[in-house]
């Protein structure tokens, strides 16, 4: 048996030889590449991470919902003569795993792009790498206001309305329909419910102090939220910004209902759903809340003769039959892939990752058709938010009734 | 072993010649998993207590370390030690309440801890970044050396497995690791030779959070990246399966442990989009019918074999195959343990 120190100076000699080896290839791996990866002349290689499994699996439906899209594109003769061959993993919404998903995407299947990675924690782990590697890390899935960074993080671009627009077309709406308005607020007390918060207070400008008279706050481990409610009423703020997640949400509705607090109340875009919220929370509570939508609700019969919500329809038997048609997240999913593939297009026989954030970044008043009319996606260099517009629904005791103008929250939020 | 050993650490610091950039990084997550399962075999697979918790531990590595690197600009080398030692304070003081729970109620009491730990991360949202995380700076290459980031990332995880393979090795060879396991195999027996097991349960309860911890701090540096959503009951539960997939009473077992968690979720998505984790699944069945004592155990098995078949035609029997029979008799009662049918 080998001593231990001739073993340690064993290891020392195999270290140093591994340094050897490891450096002499490094060296001859380097040589520069003409056309990024992921294009060749009959195909565009699209990676994406999203939680198809795990606690949000439930969000995983998006991303089936873009890639029936993109198989649709393929079967209609694809992109300039490109069938678009989408790459999707699962990371169970754990950022780990989206990392090490995403570096297997750029690095052994040698994509041309990521494209809506879903996950505020998710997108923030692979940040850093994709800017650093300048790989397109395109229309992200979350509602985080920090994606629209274009100084800092050039490579990263956001898609839906940020929490942060959407508080300020509350505000801007406030300020122009509600007058004697005391707002009293309840959020989540964590980075969404604060990033909601501080759209209402810059939506309110100078007038934001004058007007809130009262902030509530509760954590997500909290088993009710009622003394809040109570403290809201008695402050005597007669409209109510409710920045909730679905549970709370109905447990608010319920309770301010209960007390007889009859404010106007205004409801994040996250809990707005009839079945999971609304209903639990009874629909005579929740008559006349205002929540905001970008997009056409299938299940509206305003939409039934839609061309548009026709056409998704037929899509969504044809490319995605398990999926649920009237869920917003499908609407969304496809209307996603839409923009993706406006931008490849765009990009013309220049396939570069950096032609393809150029194109991304200088999208002009574009149309899709599942978006409400009005609501346009618009980009610049200096602006990545690509959705910043918003049209008001009120719920009229059976389903939201859609009223007045869309509202633009003017890209006040960069930071 | 040894040889074992000395296999392993150099086929290890040869590899990344012949590995793309992300097959190293796959290959630094095997090792940092290795030595979190490492952890939970010492405490499992030689002493007998269960854990569904661990990933709690690691948790508190990955955060130290964050907090450390990024807070308050201490170097990364010193992080990961805080985090060890942390980890084992931690450990062996929650191992003295969990002295009053035996088996199944100590599984139960640490799943508690493993269902908590994202919740509670949150909760401190000054000091963890709540559900934003913390984002790290990857260590860079020191002394100028000619290797890339993700390189070095996979030595410095080798090394740290090394060390805590030798580590480990050390303890539970001398007398300690007879405490250790006498407890496990009959803890009245143990007391009455004058072992105290209170001691020693909760000292290996430390220990193997300690050699948790340090994973989970190996683990913040290589995503660059620490958030409560990663530390979720599933992790532990992820640590138990690399545990008992790589043979729960065995050290080497923990590195098969660490390759089968990285590689099988990976390449069940591969054979299948639409049910990888029934994939998985199946894998799992597979192995555990085929190899009930893991793969470590399994290597051992046939090692054992042929010595016996290379003792009947040599009549003097080595020392070999009373080392190979000696391995035998431990892996027997930590089948015994884990009430696993033979």
């Amino acid at each position: 048996m080998p001593r231990p120190e001739k073993q340690l100076a064993i290891l020392r000699r195999i270290a140093v030889f591994a340094l050897g080896v490891a450096l002499s290839l490094g060296l001859a791996c380097k040589s520069a590449w003409a056309q990024d990866p992921g294009v060749t002349a009959t195909e565009i290689k699209v990676g994406n991470t999203a939680p198809y499994s795990g606690p949000a699996s439930a969000y995983g439906t998006i991303l089936k919902a873009a890639g029936a899209y993109f198989k649709k594109v393929n079967d209609e003769g694809g992109i300039n003569g490109r069938k678009i061959n989408f790459i999707s993993y699962d990371d169970s919404y754990s950022p780990p795993k989206t990392y090490e998903m995403t570096r297997k995407l750029v690095e052994q299947d040698h994509v041309l792009l990521d494209f809506g990675p879903l996950g505020t924690p998710c997108n923030t782990a692979i940040w850093k790498y994709m800017n650093q590697h300048q790989v397109p890390q395109l229309f992200v899935y979350t509602g985080a206001s920090k994606w629209g960074d274009p100084k800092g993080h050039p490579w990263t671009m956001g898609w839906q309305p940020t929490y942060h627009a959407e508080a300020v077309i509350w505000a801007h709406y406030i300020l122009g329909h509600i007058p004697g308005a005391k707002i009293g607020i309840l959020y989540q007390n964590d980075d969404y419910g604060k990033d909601y918060l501080s759209g209402v207070k810059d939506g309110l400008g100078s007038a934001a102090s004058k007007l809130i008279i009262k902030e509530q706050t509760y954590e997500v481990t909290d088993p009710t939220i009622d003394s809040q409610i109570v403290n809201l009423k008695s402050s005597g703020a007669n409209v109510f910004i409710n920045i909730t997640t679905p549970k709370f949400a109905a447990m608010a509705i319920r309770k301010a209902y209960e007390i007889g607090w009859r404010p106007t109340q205004f409801l994040n875009f996250v809990s707005a759903s009839v079945g999971t919220v609304l209903k639990p929370a009874g629909f005579q509570a929740s008559k006349g809340i205002i929540s905001g939508y970008f997009l056409k609700d299938p299940s509206d019969p305003r939409w039934a003769n839609d061309p548009a919500v026709k056409e998704y329809l037929a899509f969504m038997r044809k490319y995605y039959p398990d999926g649920n048609p009237n869920d917003l997240f499908n609407v969304s999913g496809y209307s996603c892939a839409q923009t993706m593939v406006y931008v490849l297009k765009q990009c013309g026989n220049d396939l570069s990752r950096a032609n393809i954030m150029r194109r991304a970044a200088n999208i002009k008043n574009l149309e899709l058709p599942m978006m409400l009319a009005g609501i346009l996606i618009n980009t610049s260099p200096t602006d990545f938010y690509p959705i910043e517009q918003f049209q008001l629904a009120r719920f009229d005791g059976q389903r939201y009734e859609l009223f007045g103008q869309v509202y633009a929250a003017v890209s006040s939020h960069q930071k | 072993m040894r040889l074992g050993l000395l296999l392993v650490a150099g086929v290890g610091y040869l590899l990344p010649a012949a590995l793309s950039s992300y097959q190293t990084f796959e290959f630094t997550q095997v090792f940092i998993y290795a030595v979190a399962l490492l952890g939970l075999n010492i405490l499992i697979g030689y002493n007998g207590q269960f854990s569904l918790g661990h990933g709690a531990f690691y948790a508190i590595g990955a955060y130290t370390t964050a907090i450390m690197t990024t807070r308050w600009d201490i170097p990364y080398g010193w992080a990961i030690i805080a985090a060890g030692a942390l980890s084992l304070v931690v450990g062996f003081l929650f191992g003295l309440p969990a002295l009053r729970f035996e088996g199944l109620y100590l599984a139960l009491a640490t799943f508690a801890l493993a269902l908590a730990t994202p919740q509670v991360l949150k909760y401190f949202d000054t000091w963890t970044g709540g559900s934003q995380g913390i984002v790290l700076d990857k260590p860079s290459v020191p002394l100028g050396l000619p290797i890339s980031a993700d390189q070095y990332l996979y030595y410095l995880s080798l090394t740290v497995l090394v060390i805590l393979l030798l580590l480990a090795h050390n303890l539970l060879r001398g007398r300690a690791g007879r405490a250790i396991t006498a407890i496990r195999d009959n803890p009245i027996a143990a007391e009455a030779m004058g072992v105290n097991a209170a001691l020693y349960k909760s000292l290996t309860f430390g220990v193997s959070a300690m050699y948790t911890g340090i994973a989970g701090a190996l683990g913040a540096l290589a995503v660059a990246f620490v958030a409560p959503d990663t530390f979720s009951a599933f992790l532990s539960i992820n640590f138990l399966v690399g545990s008992v997939v790589g043979g729960v009473a065995s050290i080497s077992g923990a590195i098969f442990g660490g390759a089968f968690i990285e590689f099988v979720p990976t390449y069940a998505q591969e054979i299948s989009r639409a049910a990888p984790w029934a994939i998985f699944g199946l894998t799992l069945i597979i192995f555990m019918y085929v190899m009930p004592t893991g793969v470590a155990g399994l290597i051992r098995r046939v090692a054992a074999a042929l010595a016996r078949s290379m003792a009947s035609e040599q009549p003097a029997p080595d020392s070999q195959t009373a080392a190979a029979e000696a391995a035998e008799g431990n892996r027997g009662s930590a089948r015994a343990v884990l009430g696993k049918p033979d």
